[in-house]
Protein backbone atom coordinates (compact mmCIF):
# COMPACT_ATOMS: atom_id res chain seq x y z
CA UNK A 1 0.00 0.00 0.00
CA UNK A 2 2.61 2.50 1.41
CA UNK A 3 5.05 1.46 -1.79
CA UNK A 4 1.69 2.17 -4.23
CA UNK A 5 1.09 5.72 -2.66
CA UNK A 6 4.93 6.35 -2.96
CA UNK A 7 4.34 5.80 -6.77
CA UNK A 8 1.50 7.67 -7.00
CA UNK A 9 3.45 10.53 -5.85
CA UNK A 10 6.45 10.24 -8.00
CA UNK A 11 3.91 10.10 -10.90
CA UNK A 12 2.22 13.70 -9.75
CA UNK A 13 5.48 15.15 -9.20
CA UNK A 14 7.10 14.77 -12.29
CA UNK A 15 3.85 15.11 -14.28
CA UNK A 16 2.72 18.20 -12.36
CA UNK A 17 5.79 19.25 -12.17
CA UNK A 18 6.61 18.94 -15.91
CA UNK A 19 2.86 20.33 -16.98
CA UNK A 20 3.84 23.27 -14.66
CA UNK A 21 7.51 24.10 -15.76
CA UNK A 22 5.99 23.55 -19.66
CA UNK A 23 3.17 26.61 -18.81
CA UNK A 24 5.81 28.52 -17.54
CA UNK A 25 7.84 27.97 -20.47
CA UNK A 26 5.16 30.16 -22.10
CA UNK A 27 5.15 33.04 -19.86
CA UNK A 28 9.02 32.70 -20.02
CA UNK A 29 9.64 32.52 -24.02
CA UNK A 30 7.33 35.87 -24.09
CA UNK A 31 9.28 37.26 -21.54
CA UNK A 32 12.89 35.89 -22.75
CA UNK A 33 12.37 37.04 -26.23
CA UNK A 34 11.03 40.33 -24.98
CA UNK A 35 14.38 41.44 -22.89
CA UNK A 36 16.43 39.47 -26.19
CA UNK A 37 14.86 41.89 -28.48
CA UNK A 38 14.72 45.21 -25.91
CA UNK A 39 11.55 45.20 -25.32
CA UNK A 40 9.19 44.15 -21.89
CA UNK A 41 6.73 41.49 -23.17
CA UNK A 42 3.37 40.38 -21.32
CA UNK A 43 2.78 42.43 -18.13
CA UNK A 44 -0.93 43.30 -18.64
CA UNK A 45 -2.56 40.59 -17.20
CA UNK A 46 -3.44 41.40 -13.32
CA UNK A 47 -5.32 40.37 -10.59
CA UNK A 48 -6.78 43.08 -8.25
CA UNK A 49 -4.24 45.14 -9.89
CA UNK A 50 -1.46 42.81 -8.82
CA UNK A 51 0.76 41.86 -12.24
CA UNK A 52 3.54 39.38 -11.16
CA UNK A 53 5.72 40.33 -14.22
CA UNK A 54 2.38 38.84 -16.51
CA UNK A 55 2.81 35.87 -14.79
CA UNK A 56 -0.98 35.78 -14.88
CA UNK A 57 -0.86 35.55 -18.65
CA UNK A 58 -0.50 32.19 -18.32
CA UNK A 59 -3.27 32.22 -16.27
CA UNK A 60 -5.46 34.39 -18.57
CA UNK A 61 -4.05 32.29 -21.88
CA UNK A 62 -5.31 28.77 -20.47
CA UNK A 63 -8.79 30.27 -19.52
CA UNK A 64 -9.42 31.67 -22.82
CA UNK A 65 -8.40 28.22 -24.26
CA UNK A 66 -10.93 26.74 -21.91
CA UNK A 67 -13.77 29.16 -23.43
CA UNK A 68 -13.32 29.45 -26.67
CA UNK A 69 -15.50 27.32 -29.15
CA UNK A 70 -14.33 24.14 -30.05
CA UNK A 71 -14.48 23.77 -33.72
CA UNK A 72 -14.81 20.30 -35.47
CA UNK A 73 -14.48 21.00 -39.37
CA UNK A 74 -17.56 19.38 -40.72
CA UNK A 75 -16.04 17.14 -43.76
CA UNK A 76 -12.96 16.26 -40.86
CA UNK A 77 -13.01 12.81 -39.50
CA UNK A 78 -14.66 13.99 -36.21
CA UNK A 79 -13.00 10.98 -34.03
CA UNK A 80 -9.69 11.48 -35.31
CA UNK A 81 -9.15 14.91 -35.03
CA UNK A 82 -10.48 15.02 -31.07
CA UNK A 83 -7.95 12.16 -31.32
CA UNK A 84 -4.88 13.65 -32.19
CA UNK A 85 -4.12 16.51 -29.73
CA UNK A 86 -4.62 14.15 -27.06
CA UNK A 87 -2.16 11.40 -28.85
CA UNK A 88 0.47 14.36 -29.02
CA UNK A 89 0.31 15.23 -25.25
CA UNK A 90 0.33 11.68 -23.93
CA UNK A 91 3.32 10.73 -26.07
CA UNK A 92 5.19 13.87 -25.11
CA UNK A 93 4.39 13.52 -21.95
CA UNK A 94 5.08 9.88 -20.98
CA UNK A 95 8.47 9.86 -22.14
CA UNK A 96 9.01 11.72 -18.29
CA UNK A 97 8.57 7.99 -16.98
CA UNK A 98 12.21 6.96 -17.44
CA UNK A 99 13.92 9.76 -16.73
CA UNK A 100 15.82 9.94 -13.21
CA UNK A 101 15.49 13.22 -11.51
CA UNK A 102 17.75 11.84 -8.27
CA UNK A 103 19.10 9.10 -6.94
CA UNK A 104 18.03 6.42 -4.91
CA UNK A 105 17.38 8.06 -1.52
CA UNK A 106 16.61 6.19 1.66
CA UNK A 107 13.78 7.70 3.10
CA UNK A 108 12.04 5.85 6.77
CA UNK A 109 13.83 2.79 6.08
CA UNK A 110 12.68 2.27 2.44
CA UNK A 111 14.74 2.80 -0.46
CA UNK A 112 12.85 5.43 -3.12
CA UNK A 113 14.34 5.84 -6.58
CA UNK A 114 13.61 9.19 -7.74
CA UNK A 115 12.56 8.06 -11.44
CA UNK A 116 9.15 6.92 -11.74
CA UNK A 117 10.16 4.01 -13.19
CA UNK A 118 13.61 2.36 -13.94
CA UNK A 119 13.25 0.21 -16.95
CA UNK A 120 16.23 -1.19 -18.45
CA UNK A 121 15.38 -0.33 -21.91
CA UNK A 122 14.50 3.27 -20.70
CA UNK A 123 16.63 4.73 -23.94
CA UNK A 124 14.46 2.90 -26.62
CA UNK A 125 11.48 3.17 -24.42
CA UNK A 126 11.61 7.46 -24.94
CA UNK A 127 12.61 7.25 -28.11
CA UNK A 128 9.83 5.00 -28.84
CA UNK A 129 7.37 7.78 -27.23
CA UNK A 130 8.91 10.65 -29.40
CA UNK A 131 8.15 8.34 -32.57
CA UNK A 132 4.54 7.71 -31.86
CA UNK A 133 4.53 11.65 -31.14
CA UNK A 134 4.30 11.94 -35.16
CA UNK A 135 0.56 9.81 -34.99
CA UNK A 136 -0.36 13.14 -32.98
CA UNK A 137 0.81 15.38 -35.83
CA UNK A 138 -0.03 13.08 -39.12
CA UNK A 139 -3.53 12.74 -37.51
CA UNK A 140 -4.03 15.95 -36.89
CA UNK A 141 -3.22 17.10 -40.56
CA UNK A 142 -4.76 14.23 -41.92
CA UNK A 143 -7.97 14.19 -40.08
CA UNK A 144 -8.95 18.20 -40.59
CA UNK A 145 -9.71 17.41 -44.50
CA UNK A 146 -7.67 20.79 -44.97
CA UNK A 147 -4.91 20.64 -47.35
CA UNK A 148 -2.76 22.93 -45.27
CA UNK A 149 -2.94 21.26 -42.35
CA UNK A 150 -2.02 18.05 -44.22
CA UNK A 151 0.71 19.62 -46.00
CA UNK A 152 2.20 20.25 -42.17
CA UNK A 153 0.94 16.95 -41.11
CA UNK A 154 3.19 15.78 -44.03
CA UNK A 155 5.89 18.26 -43.46
CA UNK A 156 5.75 17.48 -39.02
CA UNK A 157 6.02 13.57 -40.23
CA UNK A 158 8.84 13.66 -42.81
CA UNK A 159 11.12 16.11 -40.73
CA UNK A 160 10.61 13.77 -37.66
CA UNK A 161 11.18 10.69 -39.13
CA UNK A 162 14.81 12.46 -40.76
CA UNK A 163 15.90 14.15 -37.29
CA UNK A 164 15.09 11.45 -35.25
CA UNK A 165 17.33 8.65 -37.12
CA UNK A 166 20.45 10.96 -36.30
CA UNK A 167 19.16 11.62 -32.74
CA UNK A 168 19.33 7.23 -32.43
CA UNK A 169 22.88 7.37 -34.23
CA UNK A 170 23.94 9.80 -31.81
CA UNK A 171 22.92 8.08 -28.76
CA UNK A 172 24.40 4.81 -29.72
CA UNK A 173 27.66 6.36 -28.93
CA UNK A 174 26.87 7.76 -25.53
CA UNK A 175 25.35 3.60 -24.82
CA UNK A 176 28.30 2.53 -26.26
CA UNK A 177 30.50 4.39 -23.76
CA UNK A 178 28.48 3.90 -20.42
CA UNK A 179 27.37 0.52 -21.66
CA UNK A 180 23.94 0.43 -20.69
CA UNK A 181 20.03 1.27 -21.60
CA UNK A 182 18.82 2.35 -17.99
CA UNK A 183 18.73 5.91 -17.75
CA UNK A 184 19.45 5.91 -14.01
CA UNK A 185 22.92 3.84 -14.86
CA UNK A 186 23.81 6.11 -17.43
CA UNK A 187 23.71 8.91 -14.97
CA UNK A 188 25.15 6.82 -12.26
CA UNK A 189 28.14 5.79 -14.82
CA UNK A 190 28.65 9.73 -15.52
CA UNK A 191 29.58 10.81 -11.89
CA UNK A 192 33.36 9.10 -12.28
CA UNK A 193 35.65 11.44 -12.98
CA UNK A 194 38.13 11.56 -15.56
CA UNK A 195 41.95 11.31 -15.05
CA UNK A 196 40.62 12.30 -11.39
CA UNK A 197 39.29 15.77 -12.12
CA UNK A 198 37.37 16.01 -15.44
CA UNK A 199 33.88 14.31 -14.29
CA UNK A 200 33.13 11.58 -16.87
CA UNK A 201 30.01 13.77 -18.22
CA UNK A 202 28.50 12.60 -21.82
CA UNK A 203 29.23 16.06 -23.16
CA UNK A 204 33.21 15.36 -22.37
CA UNK A 205 32.99 12.08 -23.83
CA UNK A 206 30.96 12.64 -27.03
CA UNK A 207 31.38 16.77 -27.56
CA UNK A 208 30.30 16.04 -31.53
CA UNK A 209 27.43 13.58 -30.48
CA UNK A 210 26.09 16.30 -28.22
CA UNK A 211 25.69 18.78 -30.82
CA UNK A 212 24.20 16.75 -32.91
CA UNK A 213 21.76 15.41 -30.61
CA UNK A 214 21.04 19.06 -29.58
CA UNK A 215 20.52 20.12 -33.64
CA UNK A 216 18.31 16.79 -33.63
CA UNK A 217 16.20 17.69 -30.92
CA UNK A 218 15.44 21.44 -31.44
CA UNK A 219 14.35 19.63 -34.89
CA UNK A 220 12.33 17.17 -32.80
CA UNK A 221 10.56 19.87 -30.74
CA UNK A 222 9.39 21.24 -34.38
CA UNK A 223 9.96 24.69 -33.38
CA UNK A 224 11.85 27.51 -34.99
CA UNK A 225 14.11 27.60 -36.91
CA UNK A 226 12.46 23.97 -37.71
CA UNK A 227 9.42 24.98 -37.31
CA UNK A 228 8.42 23.95 -41.34
CA UNK A 229 5.15 21.64 -39.88
CA UNK A 230 4.14 25.31 -38.21
CA UNK A 231 5.05 27.38 -41.02
CA UNK A 232 3.19 30.09 -39.66
CA UNK A 233 3.55 32.43 -42.52
CA UNK A 234 2.80 30.10 -44.64
CA UNK A 235 0.72 27.05 -44.37
CA UNK A 236 0.03 27.41 -40.51
CA UNK A 237 0.85 23.36 -40.28
CA UNK A 238 -1.12 20.87 -39.24
CA UNK A 239 -2.89 22.47 -36.49
CA UNK A 240 -4.73 25.01 -38.74
CA UNK A 241 -8.24 23.38 -38.09
CA UNK A 242 -8.13 23.31 -34.46
CA UNK A 243 -9.50 25.57 -31.94
CA UNK A 244 -9.96 26.21 -28.09
CA UNK A 245 -8.34 23.72 -25.80
CA UNK A 246 -7.29 21.40 -28.55
CA UNK A 247 -4.99 23.68 -30.18
CA UNK A 248 -4.16 24.52 -26.85
CA UNK A 249 -3.23 20.70 -26.26
CA UNK A 250 -0.31 21.12 -29.57
CA UNK A 251 1.02 24.38 -27.83
CA UNK A 252 1.34 22.75 -24.67
CA UNK A 253 2.76 19.72 -26.40
CA UNK A 254 5.34 21.96 -28.03
CA UNK A 255 6.82 23.13 -24.57
CA UNK A 256 6.66 19.59 -23.04
CA UNK A 257 8.76 18.24 -25.70
CA UNK A 258 11.26 21.28 -25.18
CA UNK A 259 10.91 20.31 -21.44
CA UNK A 260 11.55 16.80 -22.49
CA UNK A 261 14.78 17.59 -24.92
CA UNK A 262 16.59 19.35 -22.20
CA UNK A 263 15.86 16.54 -19.85
CA UNK A 264 17.74 14.10 -22.35
CA UNK A 265 20.04 16.23 -23.41
CA UNK A 266 20.74 16.61 -19.18
CA UNK A 267 20.54 13.14 -18.79
CA UNK A 268 22.56 11.94 -21.62
CA UNK A 269 25.11 14.17 -22.00
CA UNK A 270 25.51 16.66 -18.73
CA UNK A 271 25.28 14.33 -15.77
CA UNK A 272 21.66 14.14 -15.00
CA UNK A 273 21.30 14.34 -11.48
CA UNK A 274 25.06 14.53 -10.84
CA UNK A 275 26.59 17.45 -9.23
CA UNK A 276 30.55 17.56 -10.14
CA UNK A 277 32.92 16.33 -7.30
CA UNK A 278 29.29 15.27 -5.10
CA UNK A 279 29.74 11.72 -4.07
CA UNK A 280 26.82 9.92 -1.46
CA UNK A 281 28.70 11.31 1.85
CA UNK A 282 29.96 14.79 0.48
CA UNK A 283 32.18 16.75 -1.94
CA UNK A 284 35.59 15.64 -3.12
CA UNK A 285 37.57 17.92 -4.66
CA UNK A 286 40.58 16.98 -6.77
CA UNK A 287 43.05 18.54 -4.34
CA UNK A 288 42.14 16.36 -1.43
CA UNK A 289 39.92 18.88 -0.28
CA UNK A 290 36.26 17.59 1.27
CA UNK A 291 32.54 18.60 2.64
CA UNK A 292 31.20 15.59 3.91
CA UNK A 293 27.30 16.41 4.24
CA UNK A 294 24.07 14.37 4.91
CA UNK A 295 22.63 11.59 2.89
CA UNK A 296 19.69 13.63 2.21
CA UNK A 297 21.29 17.27 1.96
CA UNK A 298 23.29 15.45 -0.93
CA UNK A 299 20.09 14.16 -2.32
CA UNK A 300 18.74 17.71 -2.57
CA UNK A 301 21.30 19.00 -3.62
CA UNK A 302 21.55 16.72 -6.85
CA UNK A 303 17.49 17.07 -7.36
CA UNK A 304 18.27 20.40 -7.32
CA UNK A 305 21.13 20.01 -9.99
CA UNK A 306 18.90 18.53 -12.34
CA UNK A 307 16.41 20.99 -12.25
CA UNK A 308 18.39 24.21 -12.74
CA UNK A 309 19.99 22.07 -15.65
CA UNK A 310 16.63 21.14 -17.17
CA UNK A 311 16.10 24.87 -16.72
CA UNK A 312 19.71 26.04 -18.46
CA UNK A 313 18.68 24.14 -21.52
CA UNK A 314 15.06 25.18 -21.41
CA UNK A 315 16.30 28.96 -21.73
CA UNK A 316 18.84 27.52 -23.96
CA UNK A 317 16.20 25.80 -26.49
CA UNK A 318 14.11 29.57 -26.17
CA UNK A 319 17.71 31.13 -27.19
CA UNK A 320 17.98 29.17 -30.09
CA UNK A 321 14.34 29.56 -31.05
CA UNK A 322 14.26 33.20 -30.88
CA UNK A 323 18.13 33.97 -32.67
CA UNK A 324 17.69 31.75 -35.55
CA UNK A 325 15.61 32.18 -38.41
CA UNK A 326 13.53 29.52 -40.27
CA UNK A 327 15.55 27.22 -42.84
CA UNK A 328 13.93 26.39 -46.13
CA UNK A 329 12.28 22.90 -46.49
CA UNK A 330 14.97 21.76 -48.90
CA UNK A 331 17.90 23.14 -46.55
CA UNK A 332 16.11 21.39 -43.79
CA UNK A 333 16.06 18.26 -45.13
CA UNK A 334 20.09 18.80 -46.72
CA UNK A 335 20.60 19.65 -43.38
CA UNK A 336 19.34 16.61 -41.72
CA UNK A 337 20.40 13.48 -44.53
CA UNK A 338 23.74 15.41 -45.80
CA UNK A 339 25.20 16.97 -43.29
CA UNK A 340 23.45 15.87 -39.45
CA UNK A 341 23.09 12.70 -40.14
CA UNK A 342 26.75 11.48 -42.05
CA UNK A 343 28.37 13.41 -39.19
CA UNK A 344 26.60 11.13 -36.49
CA UNK A 345 27.57 8.61 -38.32
CA UNK A 346 31.10 9.23 -38.26
CA UNK A 347 30.74 10.10 -35.21
CA UNK A 348 29.85 6.80 -33.84
CA UNK A 349 32.52 5.65 -36.23
CA UNK A 350 35.39 6.86 -34.32
CA UNK A 351 33.89 6.50 -30.86
CA UNK A 352 33.62 2.39 -31.70
CA UNK A 353 37.30 2.78 -32.92
CA UNK A 354 38.77 4.63 -29.83
CA UNK A 355 36.47 2.30 -27.94
CA UNK A 356 38.25 -0.86 -29.69
CA UNK A 357 42.00 0.26 -28.89
CA UNK A 358 40.82 1.05 -25.59
CA UNK A 359 40.31 -2.56 -24.46
CA UNK B 1 20.82 44.08 -54.83
CA UNK B 2 24.86 42.97 -54.04
CA UNK B 3 25.40 39.61 -52.91
CA UNK B 4 28.34 38.16 -51.95
CA UNK B 5 30.02 34.81 -52.21
CA UNK B 6 29.56 32.89 -48.58
CA UNK B 7 33.12 32.35 -47.37
CA UNK B 8 33.56 28.35 -45.78
CA UNK B 9 33.63 29.72 -42.18
CA UNK B 10 30.22 31.19 -42.76
CA UNK B 11 29.24 27.98 -44.80
CA UNK B 12 29.61 26.14 -41.74
CA UNK B 13 26.93 27.85 -40.04
CA UNK B 14 27.79 26.59 -36.72
CA UNK B 15 30.12 29.54 -36.01
CA UNK B 16 27.88 31.58 -37.41
CA UNK B 17 25.00 30.04 -35.15
CA UNK B 18 26.90 30.74 -31.91
CA UNK B 19 27.75 34.37 -32.54
CA UNK B 20 24.22 34.79 -33.39
CA UNK B 21 23.55 32.69 -30.08
CA UNK B 22 26.64 34.85 -28.14
CA UNK B 23 24.77 38.28 -29.83
CA UNK B 24 21.61 37.69 -28.43
CA UNK B 25 22.29 36.71 -24.64
CA UNK B 26 24.56 39.41 -24.66
CA UNK B 27 21.33 41.34 -25.18
CA UNK B 28 19.46 39.23 -22.56
CA UNK B 29 21.84 39.31 -20.04
CA UNK B 30 22.75 43.61 -20.49
CA UNK B 31 18.48 43.90 -20.24
CA UNK B 32 18.06 41.64 -17.66
CA UNK B 33 20.54 43.48 -15.53
CA UNK B 34 19.09 46.47 -15.99
CA UNK B 35 15.57 45.63 -15.22
CA UNK B 36 16.85 44.35 -11.93
CA UNK B 37 18.70 47.13 -11.11
CA UNK B 38 15.09 49.24 -11.91
CA UNK B 39 13.07 46.95 -10.34
CA UNK B 40 15.27 46.85 -6.73
CA UNK B 41 15.67 50.38 -7.10
CA UNK B 42 19.68 50.68 -7.60
CA UNK B 43 19.54 52.67 -10.82
CA UNK B 44 16.57 53.71 -12.15
CA UNK B 45 18.34 56.04 -15.05
CA UNK B 46 19.21 53.20 -17.40
CA UNK B 47 16.20 51.72 -18.54
CA UNK B 48 16.34 47.54 -20.18
CA UNK B 49 13.77 48.43 -22.96
CA UNK B 50 13.06 50.93 -25.52
CA UNK B 51 8.93 50.30 -24.94
CA UNK B 52 6.80 53.31 -24.00
CA UNK B 53 3.48 51.98 -21.59
CA UNK B 54 1.17 53.56 -24.25
CA UNK B 55 -1.82 54.83 -22.21
CA UNK B 56 0.20 55.49 -19.51
CA UNK B 57 3.58 56.83 -21.17
CA UNK B 58 3.11 58.73 -24.55
CA UNK B 59 6.12 59.42 -27.05
CA UNK B 60 6.16 63.13 -27.36
CA UNK B 61 5.24 64.48 -30.60
CA UNK B 62 7.75 66.19 -33.28
CA UNK B 63 6.20 69.99 -33.35
CA UNK B 64 5.43 68.88 -37.11
CA UNK B 65 3.31 66.64 -36.11
CA UNK B 66 -0.35 66.20 -38.04
CA UNK B 67 -2.57 65.46 -35.80
CA UNK B 68 -6.15 66.06 -35.49
CA UNK B 69 -7.93 69.15 -36.88
CA UNK B 70 -9.26 72.52 -35.11
CA UNK B 71 -10.48 75.73 -35.99
CA UNK B 72 -8.46 78.81 -34.39
CA UNK B 73 -10.83 81.75 -33.21
CA UNK B 74 -10.94 85.43 -32.88
CA UNK B 75 -10.80 87.27 -29.61
CA UNK B 76 -14.60 87.19 -29.30
CA UNK B 77 -15.00 83.41 -29.65
CA UNK B 78 -15.78 83.45 -33.07
CA UNK B 79 -14.05 81.08 -35.87
CA UNK B 80 -11.24 83.13 -37.77
CA UNK B 81 -12.57 81.07 -41.05
CA UNK B 82 -13.90 83.53 -43.68
CA UNK B 83 -15.27 80.50 -45.71
CA UNK B 84 -13.19 81.34 -48.53
CA UNK B 85 -13.43 77.14 -49.71
CA UNK B 86 -9.61 77.18 -50.30
CA UNK B 87 -9.44 74.12 -47.80
CA UNK B 88 -12.54 72.61 -49.36
CA UNK B 89 -10.98 72.95 -53.18
CA UNK B 90 -7.24 71.79 -51.76
CA UNK B 91 -8.24 68.97 -50.09
CA UNK B 92 -7.29 65.53 -52.04
CA UNK B 93 -9.78 63.73 -49.95
CA UNK B 94 -12.37 65.85 -50.31
CA UNK B 95 -13.29 65.48 -46.71
CA UNK B 96 -14.48 69.12 -46.04
CA UNK B 97 -17.66 70.35 -46.33
CA UNK B 98 -18.05 74.16 -46.02
CA UNK B 99 -21.45 76.33 -45.77
CA UNK B 100 -20.82 80.02 -46.12
CA UNK B 101 -22.70 82.53 -44.35
CA UNK B 102 -22.79 86.54 -44.48
CA UNK B 103 -21.14 87.80 -41.69
CA UNK B 104 -22.73 91.26 -40.00
CA UNK B 105 -19.26 92.94 -39.60
CA UNK B 106 -18.91 94.50 -43.28
CA UNK B 107 -15.20 93.81 -42.92
CA UNK B 108 -15.77 90.45 -42.93
CA UNK B 109 -17.14 88.87 -46.07
CA UNK B 110 -18.31 85.19 -44.45
CA UNK B 111 -18.08 82.87 -41.91
CA UNK B 112 -18.81 79.39 -42.40
CA UNK B 113 -22.51 78.00 -40.95
CA UNK B 114 -21.21 74.46 -41.58
CA UNK B 115 -17.55 73.41 -41.47
CA UNK B 116 -18.02 69.54 -41.39
CA UNK B 117 -14.55 67.19 -41.57
CA UNK B 118 -15.01 63.63 -42.11
CA UNK B 119 -12.09 62.03 -40.24
CA UNK B 120 -12.67 58.20 -41.40
CA UNK B 121 -12.24 59.95 -45.02
CA UNK B 122 -8.99 62.34 -44.02
CA UNK B 123 -5.90 61.50 -45.51
CA UNK B 124 -3.86 64.35 -42.88
CA UNK B 125 -2.21 65.84 -45.74
CA UNK B 126 -2.13 69.26 -43.92
CA UNK B 127 -3.09 70.57 -47.61
CA UNK B 128 -5.82 72.51 -46.03
CA UNK B 129 -3.49 74.14 -43.14
CA UNK B 130 -1.50 75.09 -46.23
CA UNK B 131 -4.43 76.65 -48.23
CA UNK B 132 -5.84 78.73 -45.23
CA UNK B 133 -4.86 82.62 -46.07
CA UNK B 134 -6.20 83.39 -42.64
CA UNK B 135 -4.78 80.27 -40.42
CA UNK B 136 -7.36 79.14 -39.48
CA UNK B 137 -7.65 75.90 -39.71
CA UNK B 138 -4.63 74.24 -37.23
CA UNK B 139 -3.71 70.62 -36.82
CA UNK B 140 -1.49 70.81 -33.94
CA UNK B 141 -4.10 69.41 -31.37
CA UNK B 142 -1.59 66.13 -30.72
CA UNK B 143 -5.23 63.98 -30.58
CA UNK B 144 -4.34 61.08 -32.14
CA UNK B 145 -6.98 58.44 -30.76
CA UNK B 146 -9.76 59.20 -33.43
CA UNK B 147 -12.21 56.53 -33.62
CA UNK B 148 -15.98 56.21 -33.12
CA UNK B 149 -18.99 53.26 -33.72
CA UNK B 150 -20.17 54.24 -36.86
CA UNK B 151 -18.92 56.20 -40.37
CA UNK B 152 -21.46 59.07 -38.87
CA UNK B 153 -19.87 59.84 -35.32
CA UNK B 154 -16.73 60.24 -37.58
CA UNK B 155 -17.82 63.73 -38.92
CA UNK B 156 -16.52 66.35 -36.66
CA UNK B 157 -18.84 69.51 -36.95
CA UNK B 158 -17.88 73.18 -36.59
CA UNK B 159 -19.13 72.94 -32.38
CA UNK B 160 -16.48 69.86 -32.12
CA UNK B 161 -13.63 71.67 -34.11
CA UNK B 162 -13.67 74.49 -32.33
CA UNK B 163 -13.20 73.10 -28.97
Amino acid sequence: MTSLAIEVAKVLVVLIGVLNLAAILTWMERKQSAVMQDRIGANRASILGFRAFGLFQVLADSIKMFVKEDFIPPLGNRFLHTLAPFLSAFFALIGFAAIPFGNTIRLFGRDISLQVVDLNVGVLYIFAAMSLGIYGVVLAGWSSNNNYAFLGGMRGSSQMFSYEITIGATILGVLMIFESMSLQTIVQAQGALLWGVIPKWGVVLQPVGCLLFLVAGVAETKRVPFDLPEGESEIIGYFVEYSSMKFGLFMLTDFVETVLISALITTLFFGGWQVPYLMDDGFHFPGGFEISLSGILVSVLQVTSYCVKVFFFCWFLLLVRWTLPRFRYDQLMRLGWKMVFPLSILNLLVTSLVILLMH
Amino acid sequence: MNSRELTFKERLYIIEVFKGLWLTSKHFFGNLKKHLARQLGLNRLERGAVTFQYPEERRPFSPRYRSRHRLTMRDDGSPRCVACMMCETACPARCIYIVAGEHPDPNIEKFPVRFDIDLGVCVFCGFCVEACPEDAIRMDTGIVEIAAYSRKEMIYHIEDLLQ
